[in-house]
């Protein structure tokens, strides 16, 4: 009998896999096709990866998402990390506050960021662009990592900073040598996420891109809508690739590291 | 001691410097273009091109009380309350199990869950669509195996939408419940089986009690965004569909009227505040939990 349900769990956890993944398959088996349509099999070629690397327009709305991504990713990284430091040690009476407020955009719908930013920026004569958008993913980056800091601060031993300061280590020393190697996991874990968002962003990067740049989703968004090239797949299969190695590699550097595991997400 | 206090107070005091950048950020960014958006929502539209004026009104509200509007916000609900319940349905089960795996199954299962999470969501819409489309892999298949004649239209319809929704959502409700579970106290459903309680009458009088903080924070963050992903709906809804995401969207760029589109995002963010002013009352806690 228990066994009987444990099977029926197990398939039922490998279908809705399967149907999560079927997409990402099929744009992998069609990267690979000598084909215009997406109907039959026209046999093997790496054409679209040629063609790939040929679109200028493509690669460099590539590049700029991975750009925006890593700016804003740094830029949240000390913010939020900074934020949540200073917010465990500091009694203002507007720090609740503050912390509620800065955690808005990954609580409302993104549209109303995207709307709010848009109409904001023209109010400052900001030029949209990077800048724009650097600031605009900042915005829920920066609560990412301030709330998995936060909760990592919330749980370290503080008895560790006192021994550190006891023993004659400045607080800088301390915070060096103790409370950052602490919390390091939880700033790439929220740094990841907020990649992970950046990187997928559409609804708040298509207020504030401006007319000439393009990010990767906004540039896939427009495909979709006016025409797609089978160069998209090609594109899907190698960011796939990319993801799944640089996910194996932190899982096996986070093997070899001590005390890790409860990091596993 | 007087020294000793003065040390502490100074010590205190530079910690100010590590939450400025946080302050000023917030305050700037965050708490300003939501300000000003509400400021634009009282402010009337110029009529032609891009332009509004200050003057004072609330046309921009009492529009919506239009019937095409009114529309929209229903159909939004309607959409949103759709994908959450499917997403409770196929997404709780799945949680549930995936606790319940070996150490190592729940390893490889984050893993399958993290890989399309960090591949742009974009790009799988668009595998969707090189699957539903007339011309596409699931028509071919299904006529195939003989089970249609002719190829059906499933793409651009009300289904479709319903199903892209779902499928982008489905992970934060997976998770949600899945760290609910993985957390629960497992020695009280067996405490229940121990006192004669059977295994469907311990799952909703113990398990589901408890992992049901989880579940709500999965509603919220399935329910929530599902109001403003205006770009499922736009590729695979073919425009059918008109949400308020949308229809922000289209008030902000073709129907260039700003201060319209501006009330709409006021009245959106006073549905999710209420939502998760709910949601904090319900469970005693804030969305920080599941992090």
């Amino acid at each position: 009998m228990k066994k009987k349900t444990f099977r029926f769990s197990n398939l039922y956890l490998a279908l809705v896999m399967l149907i999560t993944y079927l997409p990402l398959i099929v744009m992998v088996v069609f990267s690979f096709n000598d084909s215009k349509l997406f109907v039959s099999w026209e046999g093997f070629s790496l054409r679209w990866y040629q063609e790939l690397l040929g679109d200028e327009d493509l690669i460099e709305a590539l590049g700029n998402s991975l750009i925006l991504g890593f700016l804003s990713c740094a830029i949240a990284a000390v913010i939020g990390t900074l934020g949540a430091i200073g917010m465990v040690r500091v009694d203002f009476r507007s720090k609740g506050m503050i912390e509620y407020l800065s955690t808005i955009p990954i609580m409302v719908p993104e549209i109303i960021l995207g709307m709010a930013f848009l109409a904001f920026f023209s109010l400052l004569d900001l030029p949209f662009g990077m800048v724009t958008l650097v600031i605009a993913h900042c915005s829920f980056a920066i609560p990412y990592v301030f709330m998995m800091v936060k909760a990592r601060l919330v749980g370290i031993d503080k008895s560790l900073e006192e021994a550190a300061r006891d023993l004659g280590a400045s607080p800088a020393r301390t915070f060096w040598d103790i409370t950052l190697p602490l919390i390091m996991p939880a700033v790439l874990s929220g740094c990841m996420l907020a990649f992970a968002m950046s990187f997928d962003d559409v609804v708040i990067s298509i207020f504030v891109n401006g007319a000439t740049l393009s990010t990767l989703p906004i540039k896939v968004y427009t495909q979709i809508k006016t025409g797609v090239t089978p160069e998209i797949n090609a594109l899907c299969t190698l960011i796939l690739v990319a993801v799944i190695l640089v996910m194996l590699c932190s899982r096996l550097l986070g093997r070899l590291r001590p005390h890790s595991e409860e990091e596993g997400r | 001691m007087q020294r000793e206090k003065e040390m502490k107070k100074k010590k205190k005091s530079k910690w100010w410097l590590c939450v400025a950048p946080l302050y000023i950020f917030t305050l700037l960014f965050v708490v300003g273009p939501m300000l000003y958006m509400l400021v634009v929502s009282f402010a009337t539209n110029n009529g032609s091109g891009y332009g509004f004026y200050w003057n004072f009104t609330l046309d921009n509200y009492k529009k919506m009380w239009d019937g095409v509007y009114l529309q929209c916000f229903v159909q939004s609900f309607q959409l949103a309350f759709f994908t959450t319940v499917i997403n409770i349905l196929v997404g709780y089960p799945f949680g549930y199990f995936m606790a319940k795996l070996s150490k190592r199954g729940k390893q490889l299962l984050m893993f399958l869950i993290m890989v399309p999470f960090w591949t742009s969501s974009l790009l799988r819409l668009y595998g969707w669509i090189i699957i539903l489309q007339v011309k596409g892999v699931l028509n071919a298949a299904l006529q195939w195996l003989g089970i249609l004649e002719k190829p059906v239209k499933i793409l651009y319809s009300y289904p479709a939408v319903l199903f892209g929704m779902v499928y982008a959502l489905l992970p934060f409700m997976i998770l949600s419940v899945y760290n609910s579970v993985e957390k629960m106290d497992w020695s009280l459903v067996e405490a229940a089986r121990d006192l004669g309680a059977s295994p469907v009458k311990a799952f909703f009088g113990v398990t589901f009690r408890l992992t049901l903080p989880g579940l709500l924070t999965g509603v919220i963050m399935t329910f929530v965004p599902s109001m403003g992903l205006f770009f499922i709906a736009d590729i695979l809804g073919g425009n059918k569909i008109v949400l308020v995401g949308s229809l922000i969207q289209d008030q902000l760029t073709r129907g260039s009227n700003w201060p319209f589109a501006a009330a709409l995002a006021v009245v959106l963010t006073v549905l999710t505040s209420l939502m998760l002013w709910a949601y904090q009352k319900l469970t005693h806690s804030n969305l920080e939990g599941i992090f």
